[in-house]
């Protein structure tokens, strides 16, 4: 979604009412449209039609280097690199090295999930544009981008509209 | 807490347009001169602290009260003190959030920013006990030309350095990614465009569609548990810094459980102390801080303390039935040697005080709570002190015996560090909401009859 995107919005003032409506918007035939919340709004990630995050897999994936790295670490110092005896214990001293690869394994998670979530939000973005300045507060939309299934801006607003929506607007860039 | 489900969270009735004006208003309005006074009062103590670390590090330890065989003075002990402090924060926001605790929103922010300025100021100290703090890149496993000379990954110390770093790093991003989306509301109502370009720049642009709530909601249960491990495995090497020792005293298998009882005891402590202010400042957050936010803390302070008493009755149990001489002198020594009061103090700010919470008139009282809070951080602090210095102080050899010297740079250091914490901690007050908007939102209709809504 590099380029910006024009299309409809409908705007509800009611957490319940916006489930609802994007529910109906799905059977409707749309896929693309997004609702845009002030919190996360219980339930409207079916309503929207959203599956579930992939970023458990990225954590899963990070931890694990973490924990290879945190080995690898402990391991090449303190036996391959400059193996010193120290008080006569073994140069691989697997359980002293287990708070490191601890560590390691959860800083590795926590960093890269926080990656992914990035990328996947696409962000930063810098100054967005805006539908309503309210909808980080106490208002909430339905945003039908103008590229998806069947779109008709006309349809689209009348659709929103019969949806209970108190305020439609066109939006030139989303 | 089914008794707390059944109340309502939120106080009067919102809607959500007046939850974000009463969270954003601290921050869009201009301070209060109760605000000022305490704001130039901890920046008074702030920079008395770094005159005081300054010549610190100028002159050299000798100036603080270690010696031998105390090797061990107030920079250890006060780390110990405010990381411990930090561990309630991460409780509320991680373990907390697992648990499905739903009055944990009103206090997480705080509590969440508590934790990172409280490791903040613990960082300091053991970076200035190494005595040369110009030289502490040595504590960080990089390439050198000495070898390369690595560090000494059997060392707890050494753990510690990664543990304390990882827990730093880490519950500072949860803290941030948490506060995303009140940052954003914070940018579509500023009033002007200085305003407008901080906000939008630390908000990252975030607009808040349902795929970004998806993932954001994803991220954060993550994050609570990969914290939860991360905050008992912090506290655990800390203590592993005397458990991992032969000493008499240090050496014990108990430490890392007490140690993380006592921290999210003290760490509890402070969240009291810090809230009651807080409502007191912002008349408008008692609806969302209300007693009942309140009492359920008083409960968990009570709860950890009578934990530590347990450990610490468990202690002269062992030294005992050990039947080892030095173990029992240790202990006996604790309670009844040249530093009895230390342990008395110790004792009964831990123990004893906070039995007053099994009276609900008390738990609901916030003069009382306030200063249970404090003396309970005295205790706690008291608690490291008794740990640190009693079991040096009387070596195996009466020959090396000894008393710590406490200095004026001790009490400098100690008293300067509450300056460094409480300055960043008021600014932060005004400058981000310090109730999570987007998390309160959810839990508006909790327990409130006649909304068919989300209460339950």
């Amino acid at each position: 979604m590099a380029k910006k995107l024009g299309g409809v919005a409908g705007i509800w003032l009611d957490d319940h009412a916006v489930v609802a409506a994007a529910h109906k918007v799905r059977e409707a035939g749309y896929k693309k449209f997004d609702a845009i919340t002030p919190f996360p709004v219980h339930g409207i990630e079916e309503a929207v039609g959203i599956s579930r995050s992939p970023i458990p897999y990225v954590t899963f994936l990070a931890g694990l280097t973490g924990l290879s790295a945190g080995l690898a670490l402990t391991y090449w110092t303190s036996a391959v690199s400059w193996p010193l005896n120290i008080g006569g214990k073994p140069f691989f001293s697997g359980p002293a090295f287990v708070p490191i690869m601890f560590e390691l394994t959860i800083l590795f998670a926590a960093l890269f999930s926080i990656g992914a979530m990035i990328i996947l939000c696409r962000l930063p973005k810098i100054d967005p544009p805006v539908i309503d300045p309210d909808l980080t507060s106490h208002k909430f939309a339905i945003f039908i981008p103008e590229n998806d299934v069947n779109y008709d801006a006309a349809r689209a607003e009348q659709l929103l509209r019969s949806l209970g929506a108190t305020e439609v607007k066109r939006v030139l860039e989303y | 807490m089914s008794d707390v489900s059944r109340k309502p969270l939120i106080l009067g009735n919102k809607t959500y347009k007046e939850i974000t004006d009463d969270i954003c208003q601290p921050v869009e309005t201009f301070p209060s001169k109760n605000w000022f006074a305490l704001f130039f009062s901890a920046k008074a103590l702030f920079i008395f602290y770094i005159i005081h670390i300054a010549i610190v590090i100028g002159t050299g330890m000798g100036l603080l009260g270690v010696n031998h065989p105390v090797a061990w003075g107030t920079m250890i002990i006060t780390f110990v003190f405010w990381i411990g402090i930090g561990h309630a924060g991460t409780l509320i926001s991680a373990i907390l959030f697992l648990f499905r605790q739903k009055w944990r929103t009103s206090v997480a922010r705080s509590a969440e920013a508590m934790t990172v300025f409280a490791v903040m100021t613990a960082g300091i100290f053991p970076l200035i006990h190494t005595g040369r703090p110009w030289l502490d890149f040595w504590l960080l496993p990089y390439p050198n030309q000495r070898g390369p000379l690595w560090v000494n990954f059997r060392s707890p110390l050494l753990w510690d350095v990664f543990a304390v770093s990882t827990y730093a790093t880490v519950s500072s991003v949860f803290w941030y990614i948490g506060m995303v989306p009140d940052l954003a509301t914070l940018r579509d109502r500023a009033k002007t465009k200085l305003r407008r370009i901080i906000y939008g720049a630390l908000s990252l642009g975030w607009r808040g569609s349902a795929r970004d709530w998806s993932h954001w909601e994803m991220l954060t249960l993550i994050l609570a548990g990969l914290c939860t491990p991360l905050v008992l495995s912090v506290h655990t090497i800390v203590s592993f810094d005397f458990a991992v020792s032969m000493l008499p005293g240090w050496h014990t298998t108990i430490f890392p459980p007490y140690f993380v009882a006592g921290a999210i005891f003290s760490g509890f402590g402070m969240v009291v102390t810090l809230l009651t202010l807080v409502r007191i400042g912002f008349p408008k957050f008692k609806d969302y801080i209300t007693i009942d936010h309140m009492e359920v803390m008083n409960k968990i302070i009570m709860t950890t303390g009578m934990m530590v008493g347990y450990a610490y009755c468990s202690e002269f149990f062992i030294a005992w039935y050990s039947g080892n001489p030095y173990e029992i002198y240790a202990f006996t020594n604790r309670a009844f040697g040249p530093y009895w009061w230390s342990y008395w103090i110790m004792f009964s700010c831990n123990v004893f005080i906070p039995q007053i919470f099994w009276m609900k008139s008390m738990r609901r009282s916030i003069p009382v709570m306030f200063v249970v809070s404090l003396l309970v951080n005295v205790g706690m602090w008291f608690e490291r002190f008794v740990i640190t210095v009693t079991s040096l102080h009387r070596d195996f050899l009466p020959s090396s015996w000894g008393m710590y010297a406490w200095s004026w740079f001790d009490t400098a250091i100690l008293m300067g560090s509450f300056g460094m914490f409480l300055t960043i901690f008021l600014l932060y007050l005004r400058v981000i909401p310090a109730i999570s908007i987007a998390e309160v939102k959810p839990v508006l209709y909790w327990g409130k009859k006649g909304h068919g809504k989300d209460g339950h």
